[in-house]
């Protein structure tokens, strides 16, 4: 059986990746139905990994009692409300896609608040923790950039050599991040190639 | 230009394939340098069986299909080699994650690692759980794995966005270790600032063969350093020709 799951996830994957490379339309009537089965699989993954979340994690804590079993019981009625009024109401409803945008908007906004305060906190115990030269050029740029994104040296902009100098610092970051970026894009292949050749197997339990 | 990145992927597999040989690996052996991080985690492993607790892999929220989440497939090979080097303690690693493929295959990597050690009495389903379907819910979801008392350490593998700041600062609040590598810049940038040890660039994609995982780890590491070589090669002739205004 774990033979037939790789040979099939190899096919799927070399038909794929030459369906990208080769405009052949022989290659695309294959690969468009694969793609296809793939998103259709993931939205299948989603609704039972849901379904585990539900009876497989909070049914279970509430039923033993365990630790947070006020928020699983939120989250289990919640969840049977939501699934209830999106039943009868269908999700495209605009009556339920209010309620529900009412209720995640306001949650993930304060949270994002939460996570402003977090991180501006994080980054000054970071001086503590990080004692080096790397620790040191962050929390450097991170004040250098505040100063020049906050807008305070607007008036700068006539001042050719100043305004060229903050011009050169803003390509500093996009220079950095191509360079990371580059280095990720070569793992990735790496990475995918180790899948499709069937070195990596993590569909084979 | 789709030649040109046909021929980058036959290249990359055939180099693979060549340095995964037994006969080039003893001629020419790997030489690693270090990485003070995946040190520690090797540490991790072994302190974590000493103590009888357990690791905790967190693999974000994106989606599988997401051309860009190669890193969710790092962090389900470290898992398994986790799942293999745990296997003498009787607390398997657990896992979340904030999308539904990503939880299948995770319990199929922790099935599959309690198999090859024969701990298959050790295996639960429902240590590999799906957190939240959105980023945040994710998150909040996976605090509370992260605040579980029998979890010593956290590895934090994937890509996840600003929500990386919720899962490292709990983790660096109630773990002795953590491990945080992700391919997003924006959660790079928040682990650096979050926690003491971080994974910059492609050494997220060293994990495996650093943990001594298999051959060919070690193959696709060097496909990818001389890659890298090539690319920076390529960058500063490109732009000593544009200099000279060749191109």
């Amino acid at each position: 059986m774990k033979i037939i799951n790789t040979i099939v996830a190899i096919v799927a994957g070399v038909i794929v990746l030459l369906g990208y490379f080769m405009p052949s339309p022989m290659i695309q009537s294959l690969r468009t139905p694969l793609l296809d089965w793939a998103v259709i699989l993931s939205g299948i993954a989603g609704l039972i990994a849901i379904i585990n979340l539900i009876f497989g994690i909070h049914w279970k804590r509430v039923k033993d009692n365990g630790g947070s079993k006020g928020f699983s019981i939120v989250l289990l009625v919640a969840f049977i409300l939501t699934l209830i009024v999106g039943i009868f109401l269908g999700p495209s409803n605009s009556g339920f896609q209010k309620l529900v945008t009412a209720v995640q908007v306001p949650i993930e906004s304060s949270l994002m608040a939460v996570l402003a305060i977090t991180l501006a906190f994080s980054s000054i115990k970071m001086l503590q923790r990080q004692r080096n030269w790397m620790g040191f050029i962050f929390f450097l740029s991170v004040v250098v950039f505040l100063i020049i994104n906050s807008g305070v040296l607007a008036f700068t902009a006539d001042i050719p050599v100043i305004s060229n100098l903050l011009s050169g610092f803003h390509q500093v970051p996009v220079a950095g991040a191509r360079g990371i970026l580059l280095g990720i894009a070569l793992g990735s292949l790496a990475t995918g190639i180790r899948v499709l050749i069937g070195s990596d197997r993590p569909y084979n339990g | 230009m789709e030649f040109i990145g046909f021929l980058v992927v036959l290249l990359a597999t055939a180099g693979t394939i060549f340095f995964a040989s037994k006969k080039i690996r003893t001629k020419y052996p790997p030489v690693f340098r270090k990485i003070p991080a995946i040190g520690k985690l090797r540490r991790a492993i072994g302190l974590s069986v000493e103590d009888g607790t357990r690791m905790h892999v967190s693999l974000g929220s994106a989606s599988l299909t997401d051309p860009a989440n190669a890193s969710a497939f790092v962090g389900l090979t470290s898992l398994h080699r986790l799942g293999q080097l745990s296997s003498t303690s009787d607390q398997p690693p657990v896992c979340s994650s904030g999308n539904g493929g990503l939880t299948l295959l995770s319990k199929e990597v922790l099935k599959a690692a309690s198999v090859e050690t024969n701990t298959r009495e050790l295996y639960d389903p429902d240590h590999g759980q799906l957190t939240g379907i959105t980023p945040f819910s994710y998150a909040i979801g996976a605090m509370d794995v992260l605040r579980e008392p029998g979890v010593s350490a956290n590895i934090l593998i994937g890509n996840f966005g600003t929500e990386a700041g919720f899962l490292s600062t709990t983790s660096e609040a109630n773990t002795d270790f953590t491990l945080a590598a992700s391919d997003s810049i924006t959660a790079q940038s928040i682990f650096l600032a979050t926690t003491r040890d971080v994974l910059i660039g492609e050494e997220l994609f060293a994990i495996p063969a650093y943990l001594a995982y298999n051959p060919i780890h070690l193959a696709s590491l060097r496909v990818e350093d001389i890659l890298r070589w090539l690319v920076g090669i390529a960058l500063i002739a490109g732009a000593i020709l544009k200099l000279l205004g060749i191109i």
